[in-house]
């Protein structure tokens, strides 16, 4: 059992969990016909099951689950794994049938309409009943989480966002506040409704296929699952205390010391590569991560058009195919520069302190 | 398409099914009987109304207009007010903390934190204040004695007992403000006086107290 809780403390090391979700992630869309199968989705559910009987057994565990806050996330994980796998499982099944010149599933449910009224409502109504009496229950099992009165002085440690603030919250780690909190979740909103208008590839539009649309199931999953719920399970188990990183099964001890001495960019580039002083000149400081950023955002882009994205830069347009890219690249940003910080120890590439101008 | 189709079946079966219920439109008609009548009351005085329509209306819908413009500007206006209180109770900003010999040599002093947001830090060569505001995104920081940092708990910024950012997000130091030595020997600390290293003003001397 020791061993057992070693290794998965070792394993739930964020560097090492992020790297895992990512190859699982690969793997599963890699090998999607093997995962899509009912049977290995049951193994895989039984496991997940057996696992968390397991750790129920751990204190430490036990203490964050049982927190009347994070019960929330437990059932997120559970849905949110379904509902991907069940959409996933449709798209290969769908994609089976159009191999095979028939119609989609969805094609075939279609054919025969029924009316909003009483088929729609009459579900809805049912919906909300249940949600309010499945509400109603968890509010009367569990108690909300009353704390002792608001004190600007004592801030909890650690202080946690909401659960669905999680990932939000981790992104701050990595970036200065005007980014994390207002640039990055604002291209969320507004990318997520600009996909409409930048994407015209009208396949997939009311059934699921997974063969048709790789780059964009790819990319979604790929910012959803890992950009933004494992971010949340990682806020959730394992930040603690100073808001330093615990493995699954650790104690959340106060006094864990953790050296993260940070550095920024223009450090590394006149002090440590040209052994020399940092310059005066806030501009010329700065130069080697304006420099980067600036080709990052402004140089990657025809790049890619000419090399990886040929295709679709013919699809789009250059209009619609660099709104696409730069949301592209906006979203690449954060998983690259948390990999800058956990393996340089990089805290900025630009940081002007002077002006509340980090990136 | 199917919409469609199903649409027009019953909009047919509508139309058919008014010349075969003859008995419910003459339940119907004796009551519009009256409305029709009502029409023709009224109908002499449209002709004289319809001249004053245009600027009447117009005039009516333009003082409508004012009269919403203006509530909506006072209602906007009282709001504004409301966000300025009468009153403030605040610390004042500028307070004596005790003698110099108060302070332990390399101890940072906790006591003025609730009241004050500051803590006082005596090194060898002096004192200085420094502000409990993280300048990442404003929690308030713990003092780890055994660590000798500041740690905040939010996104995990490290402040050195100097009041320099070293680990996590924090882009800046700590903010530090005027201190100086009062008539009576105490010392004085006046918040509204802020000193920020990356301008450069750490170096006033206004901004630490040699002793
Ligand atoms: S507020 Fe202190 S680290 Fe973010």
């Amino acid at each position: 059992m020791e061993t057992f809780k070693e290794i998965v403390n070792f394993l739930t090391n964020p560097k090492i969990l992020l790297i895992l979700s990512v190859v699982m992630f690969a793997a599963g869309l890699i090998f999607i016909r093997f995962f899509t199968k009912p049977i290995v989705a049951i193994a895989g559910a039984a496991a997940s099951v057996v696992f968390f009987g397991l750790s129920m057994t751990d204190e430490n565990f036990m203490l964050i689950v049982a927190k009347a806050d994070n019960v929330p996330i437990v059932m997120m994980v559970v849905l949110v794994g379904f509902f991907t796998w069940l959409g996933m499982r449709r798209a290969v099944i769908n994609d089976q049938l159009m191999e095979a010149g028939q119609e989609t599933m969805e094609r075939r449910e279609t054919k025969q309409k029924v009316f909003v009224w009483p088929d729609l409502v009459y579900i809805e109504f049912l919906a909300i009943i249940l949600c309010t009496v499945g509400l109603i229950i968890w509010s009367i099992l569990l108690d909300a989480p009353l704390e002792e009165p608001a004190n600007p002085t004592r801030t909890p440690n650690p202080s946690k966002a909401p659960w669905y603030f999680l990932g939000l919250q981790e992104m701050l780690v990595y970036y200065d506040p005007w980014i994390a909190g207002v640039l990055l979740p604002g291209l969320i909103i507004v990318g997520l409704m600009a996909v409409p208008y930048f994407d015209p590839n009208p396949k997939g539009n009311g059934y699921y296929t997974w063969k048709e649309r790789k780059f964009a199931i790819t990319t979604f999953l790929f910012g959803f699952l890992i950009l933004w719920v494992t971010l949340i399970f990682i806020g959730t188990f394992l930040r603690g205390p100073n808001w330093n990183f615990f493995g699954l099964f650790e104690r959340w001890d106060v006094a864990k010391l953790e050296a993260l001495v940070n550095v920024d960019l223009s450090e590394y580039f006149w002090v440590i590569w040209l052994d020399g002083g940092r310059p005066t000149n806030p501009l010329l400081r700065e130069l080697p991560g304006l420099i980067v950023t600036a080709g990052y955002l402004f140089l990657l882009p025809p790049i890619l058009a000419k090399t990886v994205f040929r295709k679709f830069y013919a699809e789009m347009g250059p209009i619609r195919f660099n709104v696409m890219i730069f949301l592209f690249l906006m979203m690449a940003s954060l998983p690259i520069k948390m990999a800058l910080r956990w393996m340089f120890n990089l805290k900025y590439l630009v940081a002007f302190p002077e002006y509340f101008f980090n990136i | 398409m199917s919409d469609e189709k199903q649409e027009s079946p019953g909009a047919g079966a509508e139309a058919s099914e008014t010349p075969a219920a003859p008995e419910a439109t003459a339940v119907k008609r004796p009551k519009l009987v009256p409305v029709k009548k009502a029409v023709p009351v009224k109908a002499p005085s449209a002709p004289a109304d319809e001249g004053v329509t245009r600027r009447g209306l117009f005039s009516a819908l333009g003082l409508g207009w004012l009269t919403f413009v203006g509530a909506s500007g006072a209602f906007l206006a009282a709001s504004t007010r409301f966000l300025f209180p009468n009153v403030r109770y605040e610390p004042p900003s500028s307070f004596r903390a005790g003698l110099p010999s108060d302070y332990a040599v390399g101890a940072v002093e906790e006591r003025f934190k609730a009241q004050y947001g500051v803590w006082i830090v005596r090194n060898q060569e002096g004192m200085y204040v420094l502000s409990t505001v993280c300048t990442h995104l404003g929690c308030t920081p713990n003092w780890l004695a055994a660590e000798q940092k500041f740690k905040c708990p939010c996104h995990g910024s490290g402040f050195r007992m100097s009041g320099i950012n070293f680990e996590g997000p924090a882009p800046r130091p700590l903010e530090r403000y005027a201190i100086s030595l009062a008539d009576d020997g105490q010392v004085l600390i006046d918040k509204s006086r802020l000193f920020q290293e990356e301008k450069g003003q750490w170096k006033d001397p206004a901004s630490f107290l040699r002793l």
